[in-house]
């Protein structure tokens, strides 16, 4: 029996999450390739000004749209899983889902209407949306249903926890409900700043309800959200680093409670360190900035427990499969399964992002970096690799469970996660070149009349070479993974065996092992509100000093 | 908790990583005095700058070893740095005092460590020393509206007593020549 059988409803929840999560990476990639192609100067068949329109449309569709999509498809499944248990209201369950699609459509025509002249709306404000710089309200408000909607998923999933918690008194939580629940709790302490920036400033201010709001203080609300975001998109793929690769990989999880320790160790310090993306900012101290960066580094820790763990578990199922030696059990791996391949292949882009990463987070050395190209060469790595690679690779296991049909074009799948790695290997190192060297990231132009940049070992034409090509073959890859996954959704049911089953082992050593305090969100989210103040309220007590709207700026449409 | 020996000594390993990290940033800020931008306390009426000092902004000495640019960030370009370049004295504190009337703009001086953001509202006062003499450039590191990628300029750094002399004469703005070419061929 596979999971669509065992819980239709919740299978097709799972299933119209993830199939909006895939035209949103469909249409979003073919727009990272217009671009990549366009400011290299490759290929210019729009003007300098509809780029910012289709960099706003491609950062929202892939960051925001693809991410939140694919994550409360993949949370679904695993809640219900493992619970074995279905959501409390239907009609509560697609209320939340409508939501989301009728916010993300709002958001994106806005956008659009920078491209096309008879839609009266405009929202090529980027996906940071800075004020002044202003978008229609319905980009606002679209971008606001978009996370109020994914909150309702949260609420399902607490929802489900509840129940099954009255029934089962004194069992431990399942670890993929744990991680679903962790990061939806992370979601909703931090997607509050973003909501009070929309809502409460934002929405009135385009409407001309307020003349003014501060800028500075729009922007710390957003960053407030805008680096825990990040751990939201990454722990959907922890979740399935950590519960489905070691199976991937012919063995089971080393240890229960090192996950979960790492979960929670995200859920208390996502938040408090979203002023290390304000280094270069005016109106916050260089003391207020040091303290988030400590947090900042800190932060690194339960990634780096993530190493060894998922490491090891591979290394536990390549035993499990004959694999011998010090580094010889590599090889027993399964790299011809495009769910492992592709795990392990972003696994081992996440590791280079790291070290990117900690050279963003110096509160000195990121002035080298801060606004260069180098930013977006990082964070192709950890959310457009780590991440989309992740949910790529799982789909090829999931979609069978979801939809009861076995997945086509195997081959295809099988070459898809390599085709990704080397093509962002390519793009993102001449990025992270470029930007070594000043070249300034979201500028819409290859070269500048005033300003040399110095490319050390290489001249521009190489590297620009190297995300054309790059972006190309990523986007093969990308068309190499809608293939497999529409043939697959168009498929017939029951027409073959599925291939893969939704047994997850347990992991060696156990969640009793661990103290069950682990299992208690309402202590650690109080924790987690504590770090927060802490680290949010002196700065944003300096910034409202002269009042919530001063020093203010009247909006300027883009 | 189960925790196997190896992962104990990982996890000892990556505590002292992380401390590493930061003492080494404290290092570059203490020995080195590799800062960043702080809080000015200073505000702006960003949509009226005329009564502010940044009403006819431009360099000034401050005393005589520290020189200061008041500089505008503007939908597109800087003022001064794009229309004609900002000159600075080599060997000396120079400090950009910068703001915004309209959206957030950036302030990168290529090949330097000065790169800041402005924000209508505040005030972004980044310090640094210039070597020897030189031209750099400068963009507009975050997106400001449909131009943008126009919003560039230049800063020339000139002998320190050049620009002494030439302040006393009132002949300063003589000393930039007019922006043009990139220095050193200017391909990106």
């Amino acid at each position: 029996m596979a999971f669509v059988d065992d819980h239709p409803l919740e299978a097709k929840v799972a299933r119209s999450s993830i199939a909006v999560a895939i035209i949103a990476v469909a249409v979003g990639g073919l727009l990272g390739l217009l671009q990549a192609w366009f400011r290299t100067g490759f290929l210019r068949p729009f003007s300098a000004v509809d780029y910012y329109a289709i960099l706003t449309a491609h950062g929202v569709l892939m960051a925001l749209v693809f991410t939140t999509f694919f994550t409360v498809g993949l949370f679904t499944w695993g809640v219900t899983r493992s619970l074995d248990r279905g959501f409390h209201d239907r009609r509560f369950t697609w209320a939340w889902f409508a939501l989301m699609v009728l916010g993300t459509a709002l958001a994106f025509v806005s956008v659009l209407g920078n491209l096309v002249g008879w839609i009266p709306l405009h929202g090529a404000v980027l996906y940071t949306f800075y004020a002044p710089l202003e978008a229609s309200p319905t980009f606002y408000l679209g971008l606001a249903g978009l996370v109020v909607g994914s909150w309702g998923a949260g609420v399902d999933y607490l929802w489900s926890l509840y129940a099954w918690r009255k029934e089962n008194p004194g069992e431990r939580i399942p670890l993929q409900t744990f991680m679903s629940v962790s990061t939806m709790l992370l979601w909703f302490l931090c997607s509050a700043g973003v909501a009070v920036e929309v809502v409460v400033f934002l929405v009135p201010w385009s409407l001309g309800w307020i003349p003014r709001v501060n800028p500075l203080l729009t922007r710390t609300l957003f960053w407030y959200f805008g680096h825990a975001v990040v751990y939201f998109w990454l722990l959907p793929a922890y979740f399935i680093w950590y519960t489905l690769l070691p199976k991937f990989s012919g063995g089971r999880l080393v240890s229960d409670s090192i996950a979960r320790v790492v979960f929670l160790l995200f859920l208390l310090l996502s938040t408090p360190v979203g002023v290390h993306h304000q280094y270069g900012d005016p109106g916050i101290s260089q003391g207020l900035k040091f303290v988030q960066m400590t947090s900042t580094f800190f932060i690194v820790l339960p990634s780096l427990l993530t190493a060894f763990t998922t490491v090891a578990s591979m290394e536990h199922g390549a035993r499990q499969r004959g694999g011998t030696g010090r580094f010889g059990w590599l090889r027993a791996l399964p790299w011809e399964n495009p769910a492992f391949s592709g795990c392990a292949l972003a696994g081992i882009m996440f590791a280079a992002a790291g070290f990117g990463g900690m050279v963003n987070a110096g509160l000195n050395v990121n002035a080298m970096v801060h606004n260069t190209l180098w930013v977006p060469g990082h964070f192709h790595l950890t959310v457009g690799t780590a991440v989309a690679l992740s949910f790529m690779a799982v789909s090829y296991w999931l979609l069978p469970q979801l939809t009861g049909k076995r997945l086509r074009f195997r081959t295809l799948a099988a070459v898809q996660p390599y085709l990704w790695f080397v093509g962002m290997v390519f793009m993102s190192n001449a990025m992270h070149r470029e930007g070594l060297a000043g070249v300034p990231r979201r500028t819409s132009v290859p070269q500048y009349s005033q300003v040399a940049f110095n490319l050390p070992i290489t001249g521009f034409d190489a590297v620009h070479l190297q995300i054309v090509a790059g972006a190309a073959m990523l986007f093969v890859a990308l068309l190499c993974f809608l293939v497999v996954v529409t043939a697959t959704w168009f498929g017939r049911r029951g027409e073959a065996p599925l291939a893969v089953n939704g047994h997850v082992p347990e992991p060696l050593s156990g969640p009793d092992a661990g103290p069950r305090i682990l299992d208690n969100f309402k202590l650690w989210v109080a924790v987690a509100v504590v770090l927060i103040v802490i680290a949010y309220g002196i700065p944003l007590a300096s910034i409202i000093q002269h009042g919530l709207f001063a020093p203010g700026s009247a909006p300027l449409p883009t | 908790m189960d925790i196997h020996r190896y992962e104990k000594i990982w996890i000892g390993v990556s505590l002292v990583f992380i401390v590493g990290l930061m003492a080494s940033i404290v290092y570059g800020v203490v020995a080195v005095g590799a800062t960043t931008v702080g809080d000015s306390g200073e505000t702006v009426a960003a949509n009226d700058l005329s009564n502010t000092t940044f009403g006819d902004p431009g360099g000034h000495w401050a005393s005589d070893d520290h020189y200061v640019v008041n500089v505008v960030a503007q939908q597109f370009q800087f003022r001064p740095g794009t229309r004609e370049p900002v000159v600075v004295p080599a060997n000396t504190t120079v400090t950009f005092r910068l703001t915004s009337p309209d959206v957030v703009h950036g302030f990168e001086v290529v090949g330097t460590s000065v790169n800041a953001m402005v924000i209508p509202g505040q005030v972004t006062v980044a310090t640094t020393r210039f070597d020897r003499p030189t031209t750099y450039g400068v963009v507009c590191n975050e997106y400001c509206g449909a131009g943008h990628q126009n919003m560039e300029g230049q800063i020339v750094v000139v002998p320190r007593e050049t620009l002494r002399n030439a302040s006393a004469n009132g002949t300063a703005a003589s000393l930039a020549p007019p922006a043009g070419d990139a220095p050193d061929g200017g391909v990106a």
